[in-house]
C-alpha cells in the first residue's frame, strides 16, 4: 500500500456516516429522502476520489510497467 | 399490443444475431472462447462488469425492493460503489496472476494460487450451488418480463425456454465474446429505458421526484427511511460492507475480469463504474412511484411493480421496448453465469478424473455442458418456487467466504496456507447454510445484546468464523511448515 491509496478509505466513511448520523427525510436532498440523497452524493464523490487516486498513482504512469507477476 | 409482440421478437432476435456475430471468424480455442484471447480493452470489460448491477434482480427486484419495502433498497446503491473502490486494488493483482498462470476460472486461481487440487474442487462446488440458482432467478425473470410485456400473449414457460435456447446458442458459438457483444446492445437499451421510466413517471404521476417523495412521506410516515428495528440503520451498514467484500467473489465476474488486456482498465473502471451506479436511482424511483399508483401487491408480486406501473401508464409500443430491455437483462448475466459454471465443472471438477486431457479438450466439454446446465436451470426454473429466492441469499453468502482468502493470497507476503484456506472456506460456507436456512439472526443467537448488535447482518457470523479458522489454522500449519523444512 502506497500512502496515496489511503484515499480509498473517504468513501466508505463519507458513504456511511451520513444514513448513521441523519436518518432522517429532512432535509431532502435534490428532491431524494436525506439518506438517499446523501448515498448519491456520495456514488459522484466516489468517482472524485479514484479519479484523483488514478491520476496520482504511479502504477497508472507510463507502460502499464507497475504489474510484476509474483 | 401487436407492436409490443413485435418488438419482443425482434429484442430477442437481436440478441441472437449479436451473440452469433461476436465471433466474427475466429477459430474458438480454449484462449478466445473462454477470456477472448485476453484482449478486451475498458469498454468491453466496464460493460462486462457492469453488467453484474444491471440483472433482472435489479431491474425487477430493486424497484420491487424500493416498492415493497422502501428506504432498505438504498443499500445497493452503496454496497456497488465501495465494491468498484475494492475493484482498484484487488482486480488488477488477480489479472497479472490469471495472465501469467493462463488462468480460466475462478477455481483456477486457487487452485493454482495454493497449489490444491483439492482447495480448487471445493471453490468449484461452491461456486456450482452459488450459480444455478442465479441462473435459475434471471430465467424467472425473464420468464415474468416476457409474460407481463406480451399482455400474457407469450406464456412464461415459452419465454424460459427460447431465452435458454438463445443463450446457449451463442455461448457454444461465441464464448464470452457472445457475452460481450450483446452486453453492449443491454446497456445502450437499459440506459435508455430506465431513465425515460425514471423521470418521465415521477413527473407525470407526481409533478416531479421530491413532489413524489413527499407524497409517499406523507402516505407512509417512516418508509423512506431506515426502521428502528430489523432493517436499521446497523443493518444498513453490516450488509453494505458484506456484499461489498461478495460482490467480486461471484465466479462469472471474476472470471470475466481475465478477458483484459492490460491491469490498467480495471483501475481506469473503478473511476467511472461508480458514477454508471447512479442509473439504479432511477430504477428505485420506477419503484417508488408504484408504490402509491399500484397498492395491494405482496410478497414475491412486488417484482412486478416495475412492468404493472408500465404496462397502466404507457402505450404498448413502449412496453414493447422494455419488455426487450428485460430480455437483454436476463440474458447478459445468464449467459456469463452458465459459461463460468461449464468452465469450472469442465476443469475443476471433471478435470480432476482426467488430469491428461488437454486445454482444448477440456474447452470441448465446456461447450457441451452449457446445454446441459442451461436445462438444469430451466427444470428448477419451470418447477421452481419461492425458496429460489433463500437459495441466492445462500449463494451471495457462500461466494463472500471467498474474500478472506483471495484477499490474503495477494499480499505481497503470503501468510495463509492451503489447509488454512480450505478449512475457512468450508467453515464459513457450512455457518453460513446454516444460518440462512434456520432463518437464524444475531437477535435469536444472543437476544441480550443491545437492539443495534442484533440488527447487524447475521453474514457476519459466518464471515468471522472463517476469518478465525483462517488465521488459526495459518499460525499452526505455517509453523509446521517452517519446522518441517528446518
Amino acid at each position: 500500500m502506497k500512502p496515496i491509496h489511503w484515499l480509498a478509505i473517504v468513501p466508505f466513511i463519507g458513504m456511511l456516516i451520513g444514513p448513521v448520523v441523519h436518518n432522517k427525510v429532512h432535509p431532502m436532498i435534490l428532491g431524494m429522502p436525506f439518506p438517499l440523497g446523501w448515498i448519491a452524493v456520495w456514488v459522484v464523490l466516489t468517482s472524485i476520489i479514484m479519479g484523483i487516486l488514478y491520476a496520482l498513482d504511479p502504477a497508472n504512469k507510463g507502460d502499464d510497467a507497475g504489474e510484476h507477476a509474483p | 399490443m401487436i407492436a409490443a409482440l413485435i418488438l419482443i421478437a425482434l429484442g430477442a432476435l437481436a440478441a441472437l444475431g449479436l451473440g452469433l456475430w461476436a465471433r466474427g471468424g475466429r477459430s474458438m480455442d480454449v484462449e478466445q472462447w473462454a477470456v477472448g484471447g485476453r484482449g478486451f480493452g475498458w469498454v468491453f470489460i466496464f460493460l462486462l462488469l457492469a453488467g453484474e448491477i444491471y440483472t433482472t434482480f435489479t431491474f425487477l427486484g430493486a424497484s420491487g425492493f424500493a416498492y415493497g419495502v422502501g428506504a432498505p433498497v438504498y443499500y445497493i446503491l452503496a454496497y456497488g460503489t465501495l465494491a468498484y473502490v475494492i475493484s482498484y486494488f484487488l482486480l488488477p493483482r488477480i489479472w497479472v496472476y490469471a495472465k501469467h498462470h493462463s488462468l480460466h476460472s475462478q477455481p483456477d486461481f486457487f487452485t493454482r494460487k495454493f497449489d490444491s487440487s483439492a482447495l480448487g474442487a471445493l471453490v468449484a462446488v461452491v461456486n456450482l450451488i452459488a450459480l444455478i440458482p442465479y441462473l435459475v432467478l434471471q430465467l424467472t425473470g425473464l420468464g415474468i418480463i416476457v409474460s407481463v410485456a406480451s399482455y400474457g400473449l407469450i406464456p412464461k414457460d415459452a419465454a424460459i425456454w427460447i431465452g435458454a435456447i438463445i443463450v446457449t446458442a451463442y455461448i457454444m458459438i461465441s464464448g464470452i465474446r457472445g457475452s460481450a457483444y450483446t452486453a453492449v446492445a443491454k446497456d445502450i437499451l437499459i440506459l435508455l429505458v430506465v431513465l425515460f421510466l425514471g423521470i418521465y413517471l415521477p413527473l407525470h404521476l407526481y409533478g416531479g421526484i421530491g413532489a413524489m417523495f413527499q407524497r409517499i412521506d406523507a402516505a407512509k410516515p417512516g418508509f423512506l427511511v431506515f426502521r428502528a428495528h430489523g432493517e436499521s440503520i446497523t443493518w444498513f451498514v453490516s450488509t453494505v460492507i458484506l456484499t461489498a467484500f461478495g460482490f467480486f467473489m461471484w465466479p462469472h465476474s471474476f472470471a470475466a475480469s481475465y478477458a483484459a488486456h492490460e491491469a490498467r482498465v480495471f483501475r481506469r473502471n473503478a473511476v467511472i463504474l461508480p458514477i454508471y451506479q447512479l442509473i439504479l436511482l432511477f430504477v428505485f424511483f420506477v419503484g417508488f412511484a408504484a408504490v402509491l399508483q399500484i397498492p395491494g401487491l405482496k410478497g414475491g408480486a412486488t417484482n412486478l411493480a416495475l412492468f404493472r406501473l408500465v404496462v397502466k401508464e404507457l402505450p404498448p409500443a413502449v412496453v414493447g421496448i422494455v419488455g426487450a430491455a428485460g430480455i437483454f437483462t436476463a440474458l447478459v448475466p445468464g449467459s456469463l453465469i452458465a459459461m463460468a459454471a461449464a468452465m469450472l465443472l469442465s476443469k475443476n471438477l471433471i478435470g480432476l478424473a482426467r488430469p491428461t486431457a488437454t486445454n482444448d479438450q477440456t474447452v470441448a466439454l465446456a461447450k457441451w455442458l452449457v446445454p446441459v446446465i442451461m436445462l438444469i436451470a430451466v427444470y428448477f426454473t419451470i418447477t421452481g418456487n419461492a425458496t429460489i429466492v433463500t437459495m441466492l441469499l445462500v449463494g451471495y453468502s457462500f461466494v463472500t467466504q471467498l474474500f478472506p482468502t483471495v484477499v490474503a493470497s495477494i499480499l505481497p507476503r503470503p501468510l495463509v496456507t492451503a489447509p488454512a484456506a480450505f478449512l475457512s472456506i468450508l467453515t464459513g460456507v457450512v455457518l453460513a447454510a446454516i444460518l440462512s436456512f434456520t432463518h437464524t439472526t444475531i437477535a435469536t443467537l444472543a437476544p441480550g445484546l443491545p437492539q443495534g448488535i442484533q440488527d447487524l447482518n447475521v453474514g457476519i457470523v459466518a464471515l468471522a468464523g472463517n476469518v478465525i479458522v483462517l488465521v488459526v489454522v495459518s499460525a499452526f500449519t505455517y509453523r509446521m511448515h517452517t519446522a518441517e523444512a528446518a
